[in-house]
């Protein structure tokens, strides 16, 4: 495949391993946040050849891994009723709410559809006119403007029994509340890619001006992360805080300006909770004025609690970087992706599941 | 789940383009990226193409690696 194979080319990529090997002296800890970053990391064994003074934190870059359990719970509700669907993405039909899951759900007669893109469901929405169909928006920057077009796409055609559940969120103001988790030492940042095609690499300066901190933007394939990792360590060494663009064949400084555009006429930023972290002030999109009645929750009067995660399950430390999967009691034990308590292992994405399909103890 | 996959464009009817993944061919939306031309590759996620690919860059990104690859054998 054209832009991917030649990011795999295997002399290139045992160039930037020799480069990294090199740095040996201090200790550094690095935080990706993007499950596709985890995901590739464990995949290509880049862990196992970094040395080891290199630590590498999988941090909360997984839309599903950060939804609270609350959320799930509201979904579990909506599905049970006789005049809804529910359309849905695959990964969140696993995700365990305090009693069973979506797929459970489905199991016992509830109608869940697994749908490809948000667009799917104003057709399940217009040859259904006697139901609700309810999407279920959970994502990123990345995916929330095509809910945003799903939504005006809707109005347009006058389909009215259309709703979205949104757990929508937005990723910097996530990571400034890392920075400023006294606990947590990061030196340095890889930012996410594909959050980045659409907002650009700005919405991070704060990393650098306020906090010192170097970041790096970079692809998903192995020379990609290799030479972000690079770059980002090169900075570290020489006490530089620059954003740096190594994936400028997707990302522009100023991102996807349509695409912003969509997420401005549809939605208002309010503060948002992002499970095992907590309220985040400014970190969420839910529907305008304009938009409103697209609203799952305003239409049926409901309202998320404040609750987040499983009890027992160390997600929300896992999700911080404060502690790695192979640290939680549950993991591999009582929390198997067969059998999962929390959403990090759920989401193919997140990092107990990276752990349980990679990391041999 | 923020995973993306670059295609190539071979045809555009309003909203929608067809695009080519290796031998698949699939339908996405183009909302996002109203300046596509046949022949371009896009960055497709969730049935919609987010950016255009630019070729420009990708190839100067590998030069640059090449190089770092050349220095280390001198």
């Amino acid at each position: 495949m054209k832009f991917v194979e030649e990011f795999r080319n295997e002399e290139l990529a045992k160039s930037l391993v020799k480069r990294l090997q090199e740095f040996s002296r201090l200790n550094i800890n690095i935080m990706e946040v993007c499950g596709t970053y985890t995901m590739s990391i464990f995949r290509y064994g880049i862990r196992d050849i970094l040395p080891k003074n290199i630590n590498l934190i999988s941090g909360p870059g997984c839309p599903v891994c950060v939804t609270p359990q609350s959320y799930i719970d509201k979904a579990l509700e909506l599905a049970s009723r006789k005049d809804v669907i529910i359309t849905t993405f695959g990964d969140m039909m696993r995700v365990p709410g305090k009693k069973g899951s979506l797929l459970k759900k489905k199991a016992d007669g509830a109608d869940v559809r697994i749908v490809y893109s948000p667009m799917d469901a104003i057709k399940i929405a217009e040859n259904n006119p006697n139901k609700k169909v309810i999407f279920l928006s959970v994502g990123f920057e990345t995916t929330t403007p095509m809910t945003a077009i799903t939504a005006i796409e809707a109005k347009k055609r006058n389909v009215n029994n259309l709703l979205f559940l949104t757990a929508h969120k937005i990723v910097p103001p996530a990571m400034e509340a890392l920075v400023q988790d006294k606990e947590l030492k990061l030196d340095g940042f890889l930012l996410p890619g594909h959050v980045s095609a659409i907002i650009g690499t700005k919405p991070y300066e704060f990393l650098s001006e306020k906090h010192n901190i170097p970041a790096v933007v970079t692809g998903f394939e192995p020379t990609d992360i290799l030479q972000g990792i690079n770059t980002l360590i090169n900075m570290i060494y020489k006490k530089e805080h620059r954003r740096t663009n190594e994936y400028k064949r997707i990302v522009r400084t100023d991102g996807n300006a349509v695409a912003i555009e969509y997420l401005d006429k549809v939605f208002d930023v309010v503060d948002t909770r992002w499970r095992g972290i907590g309220l985040i002030p400014n970190s969420g999109y839910i529907f305008n004025k304009k938009f409103e009645e697209f609203d799952a929750l305003n239409h049926f009067q409901m309202e998320y609690e404040e609750y987040d995660g499983s009890p027992g399950c160390k997600c929300g430390e896992i999700l911080k970087g404060k502690i790695t999967p192979l640290q939680c009691p549950l993991f591999k034990k009582a929390c198997t992706p067969e059998n999962p308590i929390g959403s990090c292992m759920v989401s193919s994405e997140g990092s107990c599941a990276a752990f349980y399909r990679y990391h041999s103890v | 789940m923020c995973l993306a996959i670059p295609g190539k464009v071979i045809e555009i009817n309003e909203s929608k383009a067809a695009i080519e993944v290796g031998n698949v061919k699939r339908e996405v939306f183009i909302q996002l990226v109203p300046d596509v031309k046949l022949g371009d590759y896009v960055l497709v996620h969730a049935g919609c193409a987010i950016q255009i690919v630019d070729e420009e860059e990708a190839l100067k990104t590998l030069d640059i690696l090449k190089e770092l690859a050349e220095d280390e054998i001198c």
